[in-house]
C-alpha cells in the first residue's frame, strides 16, 4: 500500500536526533508490547508479513502521531480481534468475555532461547531459474498494490542493476494476505542516485533495495 | 511525539498507554495465550544479552584475524553462527566492508528492519522519519547530523533493508591501533559504526 511509512524521499521531518545511553526500551509498557508482539505471534499464528501490514496499514495521521511502539500496540490489537483472540472490549474491561480459542502453540519460558536463536528463516529451496542476471539492467515496476508490498516508491518505475542473487524467499505480497509462502527469486538491486532522485543528485551516490523477481522488469533498451 | 495524559491508578500514576498494555497482557494471560515467564525472558534477552557488543566482538575479531574476515565477507551468515550470533532478524545476514574509497550505511525506509543477533533492537532515530526518509536521498546531510564528513571522492553506498537481508557494517580499522587487543579494539567499535552513520573514534575515553 501506499502508506505513511514508506519514507524514503519525503522531506520536511527535519535533523535525525540521537540519543546518547539510549536505553533498549523507554518505558517498561514498550517492553511489554514488543514482547507480547512476539509471543502473541506463537498462538495467532500470522506471519511476519500480516505483522507488519496490521502496523503500516492504517491512516497517515495515526500513523505519524503514534510512538513506534504505540503503532506495534495497534498492529497487535488489530490481529488479535480479527482472528477473535481478543476483542477491543476485552482490552477495555481488562478481562475475557468470552471462551478462549483453542491455538497451536504458546511461547513458553523454556522454548525462547531456542525461538529466538532459530529464527524464521525465509529461504525456500529454488523450484525455478531465476530470470535475471548479474549484471542485467532491469527497473522496478510501476506499481501501486493496495495491499502489503515491500517495493518502496522511490524505487518504482527507476531503471536499476542486478547485483545480487540473494536465494528464493517467501514473497510478502502474498504472504500478507494468506495467500501463501509463494516463493520468489530475490535480488539485490543497485540504483545511481540520480536516476531516483535526478541530475542534481550526489554522484557518488548509490542505493539498493532487495526486491523480489514479481518487482522487476527489464529495462528499456 | 504526543504527550500521553496520565491518570491516578493504585497510587501510581499511569498512561492511558501503559493502562492499555496491562490490560492487553492480563486478557491474554486469562485466556492463557501467552506464558508470563516467557514475556520476561524475551524482554531481559534483548535489555541485557543481545545487543550491539556483539557485533563489535565480530568487527574486532574480523580487524585481527584476516582468515576469519574473509570468511565472514563470504558466508556471513555461518560464520556469525559460529561465534553464536543467529535467529530472530539475523537469519540471512550480509557483511559490508568499508573501504577509503566506500562508504556503506543501512535503513529501512519501509519500517525499522535491524540485525537483531549482532545490534540487538534498533535506536529511536534509525525507526524514525527523519533518518528513514533521508538516509536514501541524502546520507551525506545525516551523516553530517552525527558528525562525520566523508571525503567528496569516497562513494556512498546505502542498503534499504526492503527484505529480509539483514547488513552489518564492517568499518575500518583506524590507524594506530596496531599493537591493540582484540578486546579494547571491541571498544571502538559503536553501535552508530556498525550502521554506517558513524566511524570508529580513538578517543581520550577509549578503553586502555
Amino acid at each position: 500500500m501506499n502508506g505513511a511509512h514508506d519514507l524514503g524521499g519525503v522531506h520536511g521531518f527535519g535533523p535525525v536526533v540521537s540519543e546518547a545511553n539510549e536505553p533498549t526500551f523507554h518505558a517498561d509498557w514498550e517492553g511489554r508490547v514488543f514482547a507480547l508482539t512476539l509471543a502473541a505471534g506463537r498462538a495467532g499464528q500470522w506471519n511476519i508479513d500480516m505483522g507488519r501490514f496490521a502496523r503500516e496499514n492504517r491512516p497517515p495521521a495515526d500513523y505519524y502521531a503514534k510512538s513506534y511502539y504505540e503503532i506495534w500496540l495497534a498492529g497487535l490489537e488489530a490481529m488479535l480481534a480479527e482472528r477473535d483472540l481478543v476483542s477491543a472490549n476485552e482490552i477495555d474491561v481488562g478481562r475475557p468475555l468470552g471462551e478462549p480459542k483453542k491455538v497451536a502453540a504458546i511461547l513458553q519460558h523454556g522454548s525462547v532461547a531456542a525461538a529466538l536463536h532459530s529464527g524464521r528463516p525465509t529461504e525456500r529451496p529454488a523450484s525455478v531459474p531465476a530470470r535475471f542476471r548479474i549484471g542485467d539492467r532491469v527497473r522496478a515496476k510501476n506499481i501501486h498494490p493496495t495491499t502489503h508490498t515491500r517495493l518502496p516508491r522511490y524505487v518504482r518505475g527507476r531503471p536499476g542493476t542486478i547485483e545480487r542473487l540473494c536465494g528464493y524467499h517467501v514473497f510478502p505480497d502474498t504472504n500478507a494476505l494468506g495467500q501463501g509462502e509463494n516463493p520468489q527469486w530475490l535480488y539485490t538491486v543497485r540504483f545511481d542516485a540520480r536516476d531516483l532522485w535526478g541530475p542534481e543528485a550526489d554522484q557518488m551516490l548509490k542505493v539498493s533495495v532487495d526486491a523480489w523477481e514479481p518487482y522487476l522488469e527489464i529495462a528499456d533498451p | 511525539m504526543p504527550h500521553e495524559h496520565e491518570h491516578e491508578h493504585g497510587g501510581s500514576h499511569l498512561s492511558d498507554v501503559e493502562l492499555r498494555v496491562r490490560a492487553l497482557e492480563s486478557v491474554l494471560l486469562q485466556k492463557g495465550y501467552i506464558d508470563p515467564a516467557a514475556i520476561d525472558l524475551l524482554i531481559e534477552s534483548y535489555e541485557k544479552k543481545i545487543g550491539p557488543r556483539n557485533g563489535a566482538r565480530v568487527v574486532a575479531k574480523a580487524w585481527v584475524d584476516q582468515e576469519f574476515k574473509q570468511r565472514l565477507l563470504a558466508e556471513p551468515a555461518q560464520t556469525l553462527a559460529s561465534l553464536g550470533y543467529a535467529g530472530m532478524q539475523g537469519e540471512h545476514t550480509t557483511v559490508v566492508e568499508n573501504t577509503p574509497k566506500l562508504h556503506n550505511m543501512v535503513v529501512c525506509t519501509l519500517c525499522s528492519c535491524y540485525p537483531w543477533p549482532v545490534l540487538g533492537l534498533p535506536p529511536v532515530w534509525y525507526k524514525s522519519g527523519p533518518y528513514r526518509s533521508r538516509a536514501v536521498m541524502d546520507p551525506r546531510g545525516v551523516l553530517c547530523d552525527f558528525g562525520v564528513e566523508l571525503p567528496d571522492d569516497t562513494e556512498i553506498r546505502v542498503w534499504d533493508s526492503t527484505a529480509e537481508m539483514r547488513y552489518l557494517v564492517l568499518p575500518m580499522r583506524p590507524l594506530g591501533t596496531e599493537a591493540w587487543s582484540e578486546e579494547r579494539l571491541a571498544s571502538l567499535v559503536t553501535r552508530d559504526c556498525m550502521i554506517g552513520t558513524g566511524l570508529p573514534q580513538i578517543t581520550e575515553g577509549t578503553a586502555p
